[in-house]
């Protein structure tokens, strides 16, 4: 950028500049204009689903304890988002059927794709893990619950450092086997980057369609716009993101935790992928939660549009 | 609320877990380190976001942090936004990615320029010296503006006397126009870089004229360069969107780059100014040019502002472009958005180009940068 002179009051607002020239979508009930649709180009799934895991798995991380009622509030504004699916935590024993009593509807079921990890983190090996969750998904499948499952490390891990495709797509494989609907492959500690992405996604979708994958990145080191974009290039249309980026990571400190869900659609916004979810809520919903543990935003969208 | 929420419950492997969590929460196991990541990882050094360095491993574990929470799900039918400007993309694209980049670091210029406090002459000719170790092969060391438009950049001739000028690496300088390119030249600049831009209203704005009028000014720029041998470096501003104009057109960015290479300008870096680009409007964007101006002769310069920088530099090397600029722990703002990130930082790119093999010409890789970010924090201001 060249000179920058005392021009810059006289732009638009970002606000204006950005819902006038629709770079970000606007809520806008109604379908696209068919032109555009057969203008797009192929190769792109025409909508990606956000599974949106703020209040779960970007809390969790966060120092502060957040009380239940902002919780309830920040679910809430979730809610109004558009987003069809929010993850939200509480704690529960293995003893899950009051919950199904309680009403519970879907299970998911965490896997890892490495073996140190899988010990540290449940205390029993990879092979262990998936028989426990064999068990659980039956019971849960008979009971008509669908059922969600993870792999962990799948692009690294900090035990054992890189992590074979092949062994990602060993425990994906289990996993959908034993009857999840999707499989969420996530890259834990971010330190997968695009071609690391591609390799795995190549391997695992050879057992499993990618219309039962997701992807769920980390973006410890910056990569995870740049990992899902490579991930939607291969056909997968599902992405776990946390709202305002929340969360860091337990093994690097100080280190940034999932992708901005802000982020996130406005990189599928530009790119012309249906979400259902309007942005300046989600952002809205970011302020308040960030607001509430005290902590800035690590979403750029969010950044640059609230403090312009 | 619970009617129309769905439960998800993470199975909790209690009898295994439940001793493990809470031991885990009072230490924090010594995992691997970051030496022995790299090892494992292909090449690829991680480096902590948070601009510190790491001190050993800091691998902790919350033991059944996974499991032993439970998850609500709220499902509605999707609803269909309606988006009139967009460009998806194709795998097509995929998979040809080039071997070698080269980076152009714009740090102490681009980034500096929009910090707001002071850097003193010592710190800037420090970064520069830090820069030239870390291995990369251009550094853009300063600008020969007038102080009353950029005042970071008021010491141009100190700087660019006082960095040592390694072999083999290129220090290239912003002249505004035939003065400040003649003050340059006398200072000991051996490269030179003009600046264009893709709106009429941006440049007007930015350099009070029209865009054939500043073609005009750097007609006179390059002619005294080819006489004095000296390569030229065209920038256009505003290629994916400009803060005044709003939509810019592939076919303008086109317009302006094919003139500003058939003027003589060597590489033109085409920049995504006020980071507000997709990856689709990227592609978008380089075909156009690409029909006027080979690929090898182009580079780009993305703003992080709306975190789309990387996801857009890797869209513009599958389309063959292999020369992109970034500014070591993304310095800089934005002037037209308060408190957002600037330029794409380094270090991200860095980590992004090792991971996919990609050689990038930088001798020795993060660990110098590592340490020069966080010199860039610690710096004292005047």
């Amino acid at each position: 950028m060249g000179n920058v002179p005392s021009a810059v009051k006289h732009c638009l607002s970002y606000q204006q500049l950005l819902r006038e020239h629709l770079w970000i979508g606007d809520s806008v009930a109604g379908a696209l204009d068919p032109a555009q649709e057969t203008s797009q180009l192929p190769g792109l799934p025409e909508f990606v689903k956000i599974v949106e895991v703020g209040p779960r798995d970007g809390l969790q991380n966060e120092k502060v304890i957040v009380p239940t009622d902002t919780k309830i509030e920040f679910i809430n504004r979730l809610s109004q988002t558009g987003l069809s699916v929010i993850e939200v935590t509480s704690f529960v024993s293995s003893k899950w059927v009051p919950q199904v009593a309680a009403g519970a509807t879907e299970i998911s079921v965490f896997g890892a794709a490495s073996e140190s990890f899988s010990k540290k983190n449940i205390n029993c090996s990879i092979e262990e893990s998936m028989r426990k969750f064999e068990e659980v998904v039956k019971s849960a499948r008979h009971m008509n619950i669908p059922a969600r499952g993870y792999v962990s490390c799948a692009l690294g891990c900090p035990y054992e450092g890189s992590i074979t495709p092949q062994k990602v797509t060993e425990v994906s494989k289990r996993l959908y086997s034993m009857g999840c609907y999707e499989i969420s492959l996530g890259d834990t500690i971010g330190v997968g980057t695009p071609g690391s992405m591609k390799r795995m996604l190549e391997s695992v979708m050879k057992e499993i369609p990618p219309g039962a994958l997701a992807v769920h990145c980390h973006d410890t080191y910056g990569q995870a716009l740049a990992n899902i974009l490579t991930a939607l290039q291969m056909g997968i249309n599902v992405v776990d993101s946390a709202v305002s980026g929340l969360g860091g990571c337990p093994y690097a400190n100080g280190a940034s935790g999932n992708v901005a869900t802000e982020d996130l659609i406005y990189m599928l916004n530009g790119l012309g992928l249906n979400t259902g979810v309007n942005l300046y809520k989600v952002m809205e919903a970011g302020d308040f939660i960030c607001k509430a543990v005290n902590k800035t935003t690590n979403s750029k969208v969010a950044q640059a549009s609230f403090n312009a | 609320m619970l009617s129309r929420l769905i439960l998800f419950i993470f199975i909790f492997l209690a009898s295994h877990l439940a001793g493990n969590v809470r031991g885990a929460r009072k230490k924090t196991e010594r995992g691997w380190g970051w030496n022995q990541l790299r090892r494992h990882c292909g090449g690829a050094r991680p480096r902590p976001s948070a601009g510190r360095r790491l001190r050993g491993a800091q691998i902790g574990c919350r033991g059944g942090c996974w499991a032993k929470m439970a998850a609500m799900k709220k499902a509605l039918p999707p609803r269909l936004v309606g988006l009139t400007f967009f460009r998806a993309v194709s795998t097509s694209s995929m998979g040809t990615l080039p071997k070698q980049v080269k980076i152009v670091e714009v740090g102490p210029r681009d980034g500096l320029q929009n910090e707001k406090n002071i850097v003193p002459t010592p710190v800037k000719i420090k970064l520069i010296d830090m820069l030239s170790e870390g291995g990369l092969s251009v550094i853009e060391a300063t600008s020969f503006v007038s102080p009353k438009w950029v005042p970071q950049m008021a010491d141009h001739t100190e700087v660019l006397k006082g960095i040592q000028k390694f072999p083999g690496i290129n220090y290239p300088v912003l002249v505004p126009n035939l003065k400040g390119f003649e003050t340059a030249v006398a200072a000991g600049a051996k490269e030179v870089a003009i600046f264009g831009a893709a709106s009429e209203l941006f440049t007007k704005k930015n350099i009070n004229c029209s865009i054939e009028e500043s073609f005009q000014r750097f007609d006179a720029t390059l002619k005294a360069a080819r006489s004095a041998n000296i390569p030229v470096r065209g920038y256009i501003s505003c290629v994916l969107g400009c803060p005044y104009e709003g939509k810019i057109s592939p076919a303008k960015v086109a317009e302006v780059t094919k003139k500003l290479y058939s003027m003589g300008c060597y590489e033109i870096s085409l920049g995504d100014t006020i980071g507000v680009g997709t990856p689709g409007i990227m592609k978008d964007m380089l075909s156009a040019v690409m029909q006027e101006v080979p690929p090898a002769a182009l580079a780009v310069h993305c703003h992080d502002t709306y975190g789309q920088a990387l996801a857009n530099t890797l869209m513009a090397l599958q389309m063959g472009v292999s020369v992109v600029d970034s500014s070591v722990a993304g310095l800089g703002g934005c002037p037209y958005a308060q408190g957002a990130s600037g330029n794409l930082a380094t270090e991200d790119l860095v980590y992004m180009l090792e991971g996919l093999g990609i050689h990038t010409k930088a001798g020795k890789g993060q660990e110098e940068l590592l340490g020069l970010r966080s010199f860039t924090q610690t710096w004292p201001t005047s």
